[in-house]
């Protein structure tokens, strides 16, 4: 007993010194992760893709010009203003017969799209405009795919699509995975999400 | 009553400082954790523009960064420029600067690769667009636009 009491005991007191130390240095390097934005996929190569028809009706044509000025179909609009237009084209659902959308709840006018399988969204602009400008576009058109899905994610599933996303991500999710990535597929599918930003010829 | 005199003559003990380097130990392991070492000295300005609809990447050995924007204060110019690794390049770099990446990277992963366009919200669209235009002819299809995440109301002046 009385050689064990007589143990030195290291001193600890210097450790909260290297800690500290240890601490400050990470602080300073610290860059916390800031990977995230929006995801796109481009087009292939020019020459790769022989030109493809789309009926005029079934494009809505968004333009940024070089004053940073936003033109829909021609028309001078608000970005406020641009998610509202670029829904009530989605979800037009104006087609007939074949291309008859059945989950639609739009206006069915027949200027606007057939089916929002149809649907494509084309994006131009101008050398001269803003990346932040371009940037606010391409997340109100998104965020219309979104509100979209997320009604009928409600409308079918009872959840929201963006829900339905996280829990797929979530490790905490213990639903069945195989299900929920088949039933967000079928939301995708409802609403497929064509932003295209090739050149378009008017015919 | 004799119990509560003999307290008060105790003096007031000291605070022991021992958990003080497990707090630290604690901060410094959240810190650790949390580090990602920026492999890229940033020598174009990087102001992110703000969006509400985004991703997360979540894995960082399959991103490869690009980074435009005017120089910052230390070098000259006032155009937006273009920067890859470490090093201020030209348009044509850039099919080399991904070949080599997906060349450095393995087999298996090289299908989900993604290129980052980290720009700063004042570079005008027609460098963005070239550098797009230059993706695609190396077949680096799938990009993602770096945004901080905020409203984009305010993107527009």
């Amino acid at each position: 007993m009385k050689t064990r009491r007589l143990a030195p005991s290291v001193n600890a007191g210097s450790m909260a010194d290297i800690a500290f130390l240890l601490l400050i240095f990470f602080l300073v390097s610290t860059t916390i992760a800031t990977d995230q934005g929006i995801s796109r996929k481009l087009p292939p190569k020019l020459n790769d893709t022989p030109p493809i028809t789309i009926r005029e009706r079934n494009i809505f044509r968004v333009e940024l010009n070089q004053l940073n000025e936003l033109l829909v179909e021609g028309e001078l609009v608000s970005l406020e203003d641009l998610k509202d237009k670029a829904i009530s084209f989605l979800d037009n659902g104006g087609g007939v017969s074949g291309e008859a959308c059945s989950y639609c709840r739009g206006s069915k006018g027949i200027t606007s799209s057939d089916n929002p399988k149809k649907a494509v969204i084309s994006l131009q602009s101008s050398r001269e405009t803003n990346y932040e400008t371009y940037i606010a576009v391409q997340d109100q058109l998104v965020s219309a795919y979104t509100e979209l899905r997320n009604r009928e994610a409600m409308r079918l599933y009872g959840v929201l699509f963006t829900t339905m996303e996280e829990n797929l991500k979530s490790v905490h999710y213990d639903g069945d995975k195989a299900k929920l990535r088949e039933r967000i597929k079928h939301i995708q599918m409802m609403y497929p999400e064509k932003i295209s930003e090739a050149e378009t010829k008017m015919e | 009553m004799s119990k509560f005199r003999k307290k008060q003559k105790v003096a007031l003990p000291e605070i022991s400082t021992a958990s003080l380097p497990d707090i630290v130990f604690m901060l410094l392991f959240f810190f650790m954790v949390a580090t990602i070492m920026r492999k890229d000295i940033l020598m174009v300005e990087n102001k992110l523009p703000m969006a509400d609809q985004i991703e997360k990447l979540e894995k960082r050995d399959l991103i490869m960064n690009i980074y435009v924007g005017k120089p910052s204060s230390r070098y000259l110019g006032t155009e937006g420029r273009i920067q890859l690794n470490d090093k201020f390049a030209k348009l044509e770099d850039i099919k080399p600067f991904i070949l080599s990446e997906i060349a450095s990277k393995r087999d298996g992963v090289k299908p989900f690769l993604i290129t980052s366009l980290k720009v700063d919200k004042k570079t005008k669209m027609g460098l963005v667009n070239d550098i797009k235009k230059e993706l695609r002819e190396v077949d680096a299809l799938k990009i993602n636009y770096a945004t901080i995440q905020g409203g984009t109301t305010n993107n527009i002046p």
